[in-house]
């Protein structure tokens, strides 16, 4: 086998699955991450994995799409081409504030979107695991947790032993 | 618990009341996950190529309305002083409307936890979209000069003018494409998981190579779905770092859409309720609004969804108990909505505004009693047939009923519009208004436009998805409660609770 990319093992369960998640973070592994076909509820903590930094890019998205929609208003109907309606002034944060509203909420859901994609480092169409045909069972009903030969703890032998030991089975080792 | 409490309930024998479970008969996670994929992987059925023809026929009506009125002028529409806001604008409100149940559905009952919204949301996501494409045709050629209709957006054009940013028409155009777009990314958003999944079987197919028989088509096929669903797909591929970030990304899209939705039909409602008009001017109008677009789309979403599960077999997916939450909020939506026009007419009154009460009098026993008899009777008799079980029960009764629900919804917008103004403050400038020929097969013709795409999303997208169904089933309780039986911890249910 050419260089490898990490070592899969499947688990029959969720709640072994899921405890299995624990005890591959007790045991210090850092790349590494479970694989299945739904979310399991709490394996962020399972994982370790801190609070995700979504709504980071929410936010800059939606403070750009007010202050955009400020702008627009104020530079289109008060600055370039002012109109006199209904003898009121030129610009107030009042009357466009629909327009600032749904620019808010349009850019928010961009910066999400985008945000989602930026977190999980997608689109990525290639991936070493997708070489491996128990891998893609994932997508029916296999529960899978993959520790990446990068890891610093990793070894081929122990690793493998660890994942027998933590209860996975058709452990297999994936090449890169 | 003491003793006392202990012996009081030995005597009693309280019942043990079980949740029903949102995946009937036991099915495990393979066999959702091939019932859904399965819709797009076989044959195409014969009833989808007849529907398909008969959908194509009918969306050839609005296209060819629509040349009528672009080569003619907006006067073939039934369009006259002192109406010229008929049927466009009511089939316009009617379709927007429509489209809020999928909304509701993938965001507020998303944020309120309700597992039971899974195996409908992807389908009544897709009714949003299209009900949206079948609205904006309206405004967007009532505009006259179609091909100005750009102006409506802020782009510099040559002749240095810009959009008027105090009009709830311009309003309207924000909150409409706003909420196109975000349904779109919403949607999106949540087939990328269920994409991969067509992907990785397309892939497991070609590898296992087993097409004897099947020929070089079945083959080609293959091909075709695993890199169109590839690019879309993104690469998904199932991790826990990818779901972390997904479950985020979708509770924010849900949080951010709930809001969206409700400004939506409020800025609707403006375009009306900012006129000075009798009938018109009434603070009701947002929260009426919202409440009869949420019935009218779950009268559609049940229309749809109803044939469907019958077509496709999936009564252990849309059980008993979607069907009589559907039914219950038609139920509720519907009740406001009576509230709401039972109220109108009390204000009407006890405002003493004689216009006011006049315009009121008028919609009920005028000109057009016929559409307020026919908006009433479908609207706020019908659902209250939804308090007894057995009619929920009875799916034929239900799909009947949702299509009652549909037919009144539409007159509810004709009578808000038309009515109002037929017959204003100055008698002299009162009207009667009938549709032309051209009015009736644009809007007929745009059920087809509907069909049309909802059939394509039938055929190439996941129709329910495939993750969010399966977090629902007790299998994917990461603390194994009690395999397979459905009991109430399938109610803590939800997206994205994580945190």
């Amino acid at each position: 086998m050419s260089e490898s990319y990490g070592i899969i093992a499947s688990f029959p369960d969720t709640p072994s699955f899921f405890h299995a998640a624990e005890k591959v973070r007790d045991a210090g592994y850092k790349k590494w991450d479970t694989y299945s076909s739904f979310p399991v509820h709490g394996m962020p903590a399972a994982q370790g994995q801190p609070r995700s930094k979504v709504p980071v890019f929410t936010f800059c998205g939606g403070l750009f799409g007010f202050t955009l929609g400020t702008f627009i208003v104020w530079y289109m109907n008060a600055f370039d081409y002012p109109l006199i309606i209904r003898g009121q002034p030129f610009f107030s944060p009042v009357f466009p504030f629909p327009i600032m509203y749904e620019l808010t909420i349009l850019l928010s859901a961009f910066g999400t979107l985008g945000g989602m994609f930026i977190m999980n480092l997608l689109p990525q169409h290639y991936n070493s695991l997708f070489n491996s045909e128990k891998f893609l069972e994932v997508s029916g009903d296999r529960l899978v947790i993959a520790i990446e030969a990068r890891d610093a703890k990793y070894d081929p032998e122990a690793t493998r032993r660890f994942l027998e030991e933590i209860g996975g089975t058709d452990i297999e080792e994936v090449s890169a | 618990m003491d003793a006392a409490q202990a012996e009081l309930l030995a005597k009693v024998q309280p019942a043990e009341l079980h949740e029903q479970p949102l995946v009937t008969n036991d099915r495990d996670f393979n066999w959702v996950t091939d019932k859904i994929c399965r819709i797009v992987e076989t044959k195409t059925p014969l009833w989808w190529w007849v529907c398909m023809a008969v959908a194509l026929v009918t969306a050839a009506f609005t296209g060819f309305g629509l040349v009528w009125l672009v080569s003619s002028g907006v006067g073939v529409w039934g369009l006259a002083n002192p109406i010229n806001w008929g049927w466009a604008i009511v089939n316009f409100v009617f379709w927007i409307g429509i489209g809020h149940a999928g909304t509701l559905i993938s965001a507020v009952l998303c944020l309120l936890k309700q597992g039971w919204r899974t195996s409908i949301n992807r389908a009544a996501e897709a009714m949003t979209i299209f009900a949206v494409v079948c609205a904006g045709i309206f405004p967007l050629f009532h505009v006259g000069r179609v091909w100005f209709a750009w102006w409506l957006f802020p782009i510099p054009n040559s002749n240095g003018i810009w959009p008027q940013f105090r009009s709830p028409l311009e309003w309207d155009v924000f909150a409409v494409s706003t909420y196109g777009t975000v349904s779109v990314l919403f949607w999106y958003m949540g087939m990328i998981p269920d994409l991969g999944v067509l992907r990785d079987r397309a892939v497991q197919r070609l590898t296992k190579n087993a097409y004897e028989g099947a020929g070089a088509l079945a083959k080609g096929m293959d091909v075709f779905r695993k890199n169109l669903y590839a690019i879309f797909a993104m690469g998904w591929r199932n991790a826990g770092n990818h779901w972390r970030n997904y479950e985020m990304a979708y509770l924010i899209l849900a949080g951010i859409s709930t809001p969206l939705v409700l400004s939506v039909h409020t800025i609707v409602s403006f375009d009306f309720a900012l006129a000075v008009l009798p009938g018109w001017h009434t603070t009701i109008f947002p929260p009426y609004f919202v409440a009869g677009a949420i019935f009218s789309g779950f009268g559609m979403v049940l229309t749809l969804m109803l044939p469907l599960r019958a077509l496709y077999g999936l009564h252990d997916l849309i059980t008993q108990r979607h069907i009589d939450n559907m039914c219950k909020i038609c139920l509720g939506t519907g009740s406001i909505v009576g509230y709401a026009y039972i109220m109108e007419f009390f204000i009407a009154w006890y405002g003493a505004n004689p216009y006011e009460s006049y315009a009121f009098i008028n919609r009920a026993f005028g000109q057009y009693w016929w559409a307020y008899l026919m908006m009433f009777s479908c609207n706020v008799f019908t659902p209250q047939l939804f308090w007894f079980s057995a009619v929920r029960k009875n799916a034929a009764l239900v799909w009947v009923m949702s299509i009652f629900i549909n037919v009144g919804m539409w007159f509810e917008r004709f009578v808000i519009t038309v009515t109002s103004l037929a017959n204003d403050f100055l008698p002299s400038s009162w009207g009667y208004y009938s549709p032309t020929m051209v009015d009736i097969l644009t809007f007929f013709g745009t059920f087809g436009l509907f069909s049309v795409l909802f059939l394509l999303f039938l055929r190439f997208l996941p129709l329910m998805p495939i993750a969010e169904v399966k977090f629902v089933m007790p299998a994917a309780d990461p603390h194994g409660h009690d395999h397979g039986h459905g009991h109430g911890d399938v109610a803590q249910g939800g997206q994205g609770d994580h945190q």
